[in-house]
């Protein structure tokens, strides 16, 4: 459906000559198949509303190539640059970018009114197929009032709803749920991959909250510094971080050093660390002797009082160094020797400091991730 | 929100059908872009803009360097060689800045205990600092002639019986300081209350709290915290004194205070005129004001850094000023009746008299309307009316249209050198009146087209001077209209001129009709380009009043005066009503 293949933008560096260009955008390719709600998720200046605006044809990007079905939009061999008004795309903004001086129907009916003569719809084709997208958003009881009075929901709905009007081959969110309240947010989430989901969209969603990635993606692009970092189901991308950056921007991870002592399965490794041996999962294909960071995340980390009554890998014996209520789990700090870890525990476990733990580090759930050198 | 959702599934039905396949476009700048709305309106208004700032300038230079024996220095020893330039850059800068001290003063004064304390008579003092927009400079000026000249004035006549006769002498530098401070003390007002609310009030009512006194505190923490601000009023006063014209031609030249303006005047107004010398004199006051401008907006941009702005919508806790509550408050009605009332009062009672007499018993019961109908029957002084609106109105929509798409420009477009545009539009900012008067002049004179001579001259010297005014209205709203708004429109498949038309546009209304109304406000009281510029058959309103002036046609001057004012009040007041309708709601 869209194919982005080494997408390259760059920015006057500091200096604004040549050399310091800051790169938004670094060689990005990704392929997005129909009916997929695919999501660019990253911290702010990862490059992912960058991509996003070069898909819209609201940035230049410098070289690459974009086709979204059968069109190229851009493609900078061949010198092509479709402007973003003949691209066909609907956009949700970040700010929703309702126009003030619109009501709802109007804003919603711009898109069918700018077309050129030829191809513009009849009136009451125009009136029909405003209505019809208004009732799919549920704004359709609101179609006369100002766009302005309306409520940061139904601001977000008629957004989406002026993205739709123009049956769009693909629909470009970007962070669409940042400017609603927590709840709000919640709700919206569920509708808005309901929808998507209904009318069999394909969708590129950008955002940085993690949560919102999980809940709503078939797919999740995870970028740093202008480069996917990985691209994997939810699933996979929390359970199977394959950097550190990922591990540690999606939820949060412990993080420790080791060396791969051997592989013991297709995806299982020892590995030994300053603190003992684990097994441990990776996807990639490691020798012995590599070093790797262990990622572990605090939910997985079981402790349990008392000293382990078999040690072994992946079982180690500690304590208890702090402990924070937080609602619907405890957080512990733990201590193993000189390394220190958080496990997040069910509410009915809360020791207190000090108490002596064995701390069970499930093979299953530790990935390894090359350190690089 | 609580309905139950229900989808209709085939309302979209056939999602993936799309538009027909875009055709590709080079990259490289084709010319029969040309023909595109876009770029035809953009070089247009680029080239229009960049026309209108540097010719009068380039011209104004070479005129004056050059004649008939080419590159030449004479004009420069004409001006300065035979009078002392001494006592002209003396007078010049004595006036300018004793002008602004006096409103600076009053304005900030005005502007802190508004602002700041519980005085009363607030709402006066707001309904006070439009006072300048409504009555003009030049008869705010003649009108204290007859308050304060030795002989004739009302205010003289007051006193006569407790300091003998001409207590007071308007005709003199210190009697222009006075006028032209008090005329300018409400736009440092509206300046230094915009600061005041910029700045944040726990700072100050943090020292009160610590037992400091309010003099104190105004003195320790408001003045330093509001020395940027101060500093910008204090320049942009300065730069406005020294190009002030109505003042120092009416009050100063009858005594030979001469200054920069009112000699560039002499000097084209006795034969055969000297363009020579006065392109001299414009060339010094173009470099004093583009000094000024220039700290002006490096030491604004600087103080962007430490500006004390919070977000927070709370009102300071007005700071009780106690038992000088009611002294002040009767000192500010005295001010204000010195600065508006009286100034007012005897323009109006000018308007209803045959001929000028001190306002007595005896004259006061004898009105007549005779002058108002000496104004409507006169088809000169009707004429100047309708050349005046004619003119304010035609520039400032061509300023406003022309700004719009010049602040599109440079907020919004990535073109490089857009920067160029912004700057090359706030150029005639540093021009006076009188001295792009003086270079339209050079322009025009011999121009092969009949320019010189008609109204097009004076329309042309409206647009350049109000260019950076509508500029700043057009950019301040443009910049308060969000990117993605333009953005998604374009993504919805609107042109560069369907967005700009049915998005910007709409959007930028309220901006460009203050800036509008304002321009149409100041332009039908232009005075000092326009006397160097009209020719018989198009005066304009300020020439009218100026040229009765000096026929001594007092009476029939204030009529047409008040009529002017009149016709301010009702625009400042459409003004308002329209701004607070049109406004989009947030």
């Amino acid at each position: 459906m869209l194919t982005i293949t080494d997408l390259v933008k760059s920015y006057p560096g500091p200096k604004g000559d040549k050399a310091s260009r800051v790169l938004a955008v670094d060689n990005v390719s990704i392929e997005v198949e129909e009916g997929q709600l695919y999501t660019l998720l990253g911290p702010s200046g990862c490059g992912k509303t960058t991509t996003l605006r070069s898909v819209a044809g609201l940035e230049d990007p410098d070289s690459g190539r974009i086709v979204v079905g059968d069109k190229t939009f851009y493609d900078s061999e061949k010198q092509v640059l479709v402007p973003a008004n003949k691209r066909g795309l609907g956009m949700v903004f970040q700010s929703y970018a309702i126009w003030p001086h619109m009501n709802v129907y109007d804003n919603v009916a711009f898109p069918l009114t700018v077309e050129s003569r030829s191809t513009r719809l009849g009136k009451k084709e125009m009136t029909e197929r405003v209505e019809r997208v208004l009732a799919v958003v549920q704004l359709d009881h609101l179609a006369g009032r100002q766009a302005t009075d309306l409520s940061g929901g139904q601001q977000q709905r008629l957004a989406l709803a002026r993205a739709l009007v123009m049956q769009p081959p693909l629909l470009l969110l970007d962070e669409p749920l940042s400017n609603l309240d927590a709840k709000l947010r919640e709700e919206m989430r569920f509708e808005l991959k309901r929808l998507q989901r209904d009318l069999n969209i394909t969708a590129i969603y950008v955002t940085h909250d993690q949560v919102e990635a999980l809940a709503m993606s078939n797919v999740i692009a995870v970028m740093n510094g202008g480069v996917i970092e990985q691209v994997g189901r939810p699933r996979d991308v929390y359970n199977r971080p394959a950097s550190k950056f990922v591990a540690d921007f999606i939820g949060s991870s412990n993080f420790f050093d080791g060396v791969v002592d051997r592989r013991e399965g297709t995806d299982r490794y020892a590995v030994s660390t300053d603190e003992g041996e684990i097994f441990a999962t990776s996807q990639y294909d490691l020798a012995p002797g590599a070093k790797v960071t262990v990622a572990i995340r605090p939910e997985h980390v079981q402790i349990e009082e008392g000293r382990p009554e078999q040690a072994g890998p992946g079982i180690w014996s500690g304590r208890v160094t702090a402990r924070a209520f937080l609602g619907d789990s405890v957080e512990h700090k733990l201590e193993v020797g000189k390394l220190e870890l958080q496990a997040r525990c069910h509410t009915d476990l809360s020791l207190p400091a000090n108490t002596e733990i064995s701390i069970v580090l499930p093979p299953e759930w530790c990935s390894l991730i090359p350190t690089g050198e | 929100m609580s309905q139950a959702p229900t989808t209709d599934r085939n309302a979209l039905d056939a999602l993936p059908t799309g538009n027909p396949p875009p055709k590709p476009k080079r990259m490289r700048f084709d010319w029969r872009k040309l023909r595109d709305p876009k770029t035809f309106i953009i070089v247009a208004v680029v080239l229009v803009i960049g026309y209108l700032s540097l010719v009068p300038l380039l011209y104004l230079l070479w005129g004056t360097f050059f004649d008939s024996t080419g590159l030449t220095g004479a004009a420069f020893e004409r001006a300065y060689g035979t009078t002392g330039l001494g006592e002209l850059v003396y007078n010049s800068m004595v006036f300018a800045t004793g002008a602004t001290l006096v409103s600076v003063v009053m304005g900030t004064l005005l502007a802190f205990l508004t602002e700041r304390t519980d005085v009363p008579l607030k709402r006066l003092i707001f309904a006070g600092s439009l006072i300048p927009l409504i009555i003009p400079g030049i008869l705010y000026t003649i009108a204290w002639i007859f308050l304060a000249s030795p002989r004739i004035g009302l205010i003289n006549k007051w006193l006569e019986p407790f300091f003998g006769p001409g207590t007071f002498d308007v005709f003199t530098l210190y009697g222009m300081i006075i006028v032209q401070g008090m005329d300018n003390a409400p736009l440092v007002f509206l300046l230094m209350v915009a600061a005041f609310r910029s700045m944040d009030p726990s700072l100050e009512e943090s020292a009160l709290m610590s037992g400091a006194s309010l003099p104190h505190v105004f003195r320790k923490v408001t003045l330093p915290l509001a020395k940027p601000a101060l500093f910008a009023a204090f320049l942009i006063m300065a730069v406005k004194n020294i190009e002030a014209f109505e003042t120092p031609a009416l009050l100063g030249m009858p005594k030979g205070i001469w200054v920069f303006t009112s000699r560039i005047w002499r000097v084209l107004s006795t034969h055969p005129a000297d363009y020579g010398q006065a392109g001299a004199y414009s060339i010094s006051l173009l470099l004093i004001t583009s000094l000024g401008i220039y700290f002006q907006t490096r030491y604004s941009r600087r103080g962007k850094q430490f500006q004390t702005v919070t977000g927070k919508g709370f009102r300071p806790r007005p700071m009780p000023l106690g038992r000088f509550r009611s002294l002040i408050g009767g000192a500010l009605l005295f001010y204000f009746f010195i600065a508006i009332v009286l100034p007012a009062f005897i323009l109006l009672y000018m308007s209803t008299q045959p001929f000028y007499q001190v306002p007595s018993i005896e004259t006061m019961t004898n009105l007549s309307f005779e002058n108002y109908r000496y104004v409507f029957d006169h088809s000169q002084t009707m004429r100047a009316f309708r050349n005046s609106f004619v003119l304010g109105i035609s520039s400032a929509t061509l300023v406003m249209f022309g700004t719009a798409v010049a602040s599109w420009l440079v907020v919004r477009s990535k073109l490089p050198g857009r920067w160029m545009v912004d700057n090359l539009a706030f150029v005639p900012l540093v021009i006076p009146g009188l001295v792009l008067g003086v270079a339209l002049l050079f322009v025009y004179l011999r121009f092969p087209i009949a320019i010189y001579g008609t109204m097009w001259i004076l329309l042309i010297s409206y647009v350049t001077r109000y260019m950076p005014y509508g500029m700043r209205y057009a950019s301040t709203s443009m910049y308060q209209i969000g990117g993605e708004l333009e953005e998604s429109a374009q993504v919805s498949g609107a042109t560069w001129w369907q967005t700009f038309r049915r998005i910007n546009l709409p959007l930028l209304v309220p901006g460009l009709l203050a800036g509008w109304i304002y321009i149409v406000m100041t332009s039908v009281r232009e005075l000092s380009s326009s006397i160097l510029l009209y020719s018989p058959g198009n005066e304009v309103l300020a020439v009218m009043i100026f040229e009765q002036y000096e026929n001594g046609q007092f009476t029939e001057l204030a009529a047409l005066g008040t009529l002017l004012i009149v016709a301010l009040v009702i625009l400042v007041y459409a003004a308002q009503r329209l701004g607070a309708n049109i406004g989009v709601k947030s």
